[in-house]
């Protein structure tokens, strides 16, 4: 009881130097902006730690983050094996081959204004469906190894690729598109000097969008059948025998790998559209 | 109207592959049915066809072509199939069968609005927070914005399994991954409405004297329904998912999940397309009947 007690006094005291920080004269200062959000998380950890120690909460439960952390650095091996299973070959040659498809469709629709037309809409609609379902369909196809997953995540990330590229495209103003056409620019001089850096900023969006869903795909594509390596076998076979502090373990390393793969994609931004206006400020 | 003839086109042009695909993909199997009822098919035997692609086969036995499209098992069952069997499991069958969709879409259906309803509200309750405390805008908003690149669906199974050891089964573990998975872009999309009223509108309140009440009432939530309904939408089709994800891991019985998966486990190819078509529909009504209250919020404030 007393470790409870001990968190909830942590909990207010953090609570209350973040309260005092935040509305503090410092709070503008990147030290205060980064490390509010960093006691907050950190409290969380001790919190869990300690309530789950004084309540004595049962191993399949809830276990402390302690053991969580004990659980991933005796495992590393199988983690790294599990990582470039699903992460590597699964989701990150889906996500490639995905998004590289999506835009030269993308490219293709935005010639044809009637292709356009009829693509946007559709591919709307398809975006907005659970195409995850597709997983059971395409393992069988493909067979249970990264070759199923990789296919399940193609056909996850491409259509909000696709909306998002065709949409971009067509960001560019007519006073824009009509100093081009003075130059005398050719269609691919117009597309390659004009339309696609105007275009970035939205193409960026969907390949940030995309890095979630790839995660997302690869490892539920598991739970439909794999080889006995990956991330999402690990999950559903720890599950089963509830060793939840290896399905912790997994989840901080997918949390970690979604995060990393965002940030890149993220910092890739950055460098290319340095000029956009969300980039500057 | 402008672009029906073109979405017209897309689709038909979708369905024609479609039936195309069906031709390479089930080639294999429909010969060797043939050849088993007699008739004499140009490579002769199962195993000497394995490794020949399905379009040659097609071109050296083209009268069994048609039979591709009636297979009984199907590895691509062609659209006509799929449409029958959702057809047969939705009118044909009482709902109470367990045969039938409506039945099983409706388990997850439930599920979906339950979590969607649990997810929205408390997403909103905390953007209010995240709106009028700085303290805690600063320390959650930025775990909440990072929790979006990180693939949520991986903990499906692991809560089913925990609620299912403390007791709590049916439709609320399938519900709370529903709403963990609408809760976050509930989250974002409500901060950035709320926060959308420019300085000039909220210093025009200031000179009115309104209360921080007067403020959220009157000026930021109207102002921030435009981004509620867009964040609503990704929501409720996150939650549909959520949903069917949440059947996955334990081997449920019913709902559209389990109908997928009991359909892989069996090779039953045509009850998976039905279910994942079914899925589709509803999801598409879902959204359709967000869309359809914001245009009519958004009308009745004068805001569309």
């Amino acid at each position: 009881m007393t470790l409870v007690l001990l968190a909830l006094i942590l909990w207010i005291a953090a609570w209350w130097l973040n309260v005092r920080l935040a509305n503090s004269g410092l709070s503008h200062t990147q030290a205060v902006r980064f490390g509010v959000p960093l006691i907050f998380g950190l409290t969380i950890l001790v919190v869990w730690e300690l309530v789950v120690r004084g309540l004595a909460v049962p191993l399949v439960i809830l276990p402390p983050p302690s053991q969580i952390v004990a659980r991933i650095a005796s495992e590393v091996p199988t983690l790294w094996a599990d990582f470039v299973q699903t992460f590597v070959k699964g989701a990150l040659s889906g996500y490639v081959i995905g998004c590289v498809s999506a835009f030269v469709v993308a490219i293709l629709a935005d010639r044809f204004d009637f292709l356009r037309r009829g693509l946007l809409p559709v591919g709307n609609f398809i975006a907005a469906l659970p195409i995850i379902g597709t997983a059971p369909i395409l393992v069988m196809w493909f067979g249970f190894d990264w070759q199923s997953k990789a296919a399940v995540v193609v056909v996850m990330v491409f259509f909000p690729m696709l909306v998002n590229t065709v949409a971009g495209l067509q960001e560019t103003t007519a006073m824009q598109r009509d100093l081009m056409r003075t130059y005398g620019a050719s269609y691919w001089a117009s597309l390659m000097k004009l339309r696609l850096p105007a275009a970035m900023p939205f193409i960026f969006n969907g390949l940030k969008i995309s890095t979630t869903l790839a995660l997302i795909g690869a490892i539920v594509a598991e739970f439909f059948g794999s080889p006995i390596v990956g991330m999402g076998f690990r999950i559903s076979t720890s599950v089963g025998q509830l060793a939840l502090d290896m399905v912790w373990a997994e989840i901080v390393v997918a949390a970690l790998a979604g995060s990393a793969f965002y940030g890149v994609v993220a910092a890739i931004e950055k460098g290319v559209t340095f000029w956009h206006p969300s980039q500057r400020g | 109207m402008k672009s029906f003839l073109p979405v017209l086109t897309v689709v038909a042009a979708i369905f024609a592959l479609w039936y195309l695909a069906v031709i390479p993909m089930n080639m294999h199997a429909a010969l060797t049915t043939a050849e088993r009822g007699g008739a004499v098919i140009s490579p002769e035997g199962a195993a000497a066809r394995r490794d020949l692609s399905g379009i040659s086969l097609a071109a050296n036995n083209s009268e069994h072509i048609a039979s591709t499209f009636n297979q009984d098992r199907p590895r691509l069952p062609a659209p006509h199939q799929v449409a029958r069997e959702l057809w047969d499991t939705t009118v044909e069958k009482k709902i109470t069968s367990k045969r039938s969709l409506v039945f099983h879409g409706w388990i997850t259906l439930s599920a979906t609005l339950l979590g969607f309803a649990i997810g929205t509200g408390l997403g909103i309750v905390l953007a209010i927070g995240i709106v009028h405390n700085r303290a805690m805008d600063m320390s959650v908003m930025p775990w909440a914005i990072a929790s979006q690149t990180i693939p949520i669906l991986a903990i499906a199974p692991m809560i089913i399994v925990v609620l299912n050891s403390v007791g709590v089964q049916g439709l609320l573990p399938k519900a709370i991954i529903s709403a963990y998975l609408s809760f976050f872009p509930v989250v974002v999309g409500m901060v950035k409405g709320l926060r959308s009223p420019d300085h000039m509108q909220l210093d025009l309140l200031k000179t009115y004297n309104a209360s921080n009440a007067q403020g959220f009432w009157k000026l930021r939530l109207p102002a921030s329904m435009p981004y509620l309904f867009a964040s609503l939408k990704i929501g409720i089709a996150a939650s549909l998912v959520g949903a069917i994800v949440g059947e996955l891991p334990t081997g449920a019985i019913r709902g559209l999940g389990a109908r997928m998966l009991t359909g892989s486990y069996y090779g039953q190819t045509i009850q998976i397309w039905s279910a994942l078509l079914a899925a589709a529909i509803v999801a598409a009504g879902l959204v359709a009947i967000v869309t359809l209250i914001q245009r009519v919020t958004l009308r009745r404030m004068g805001l569309s």
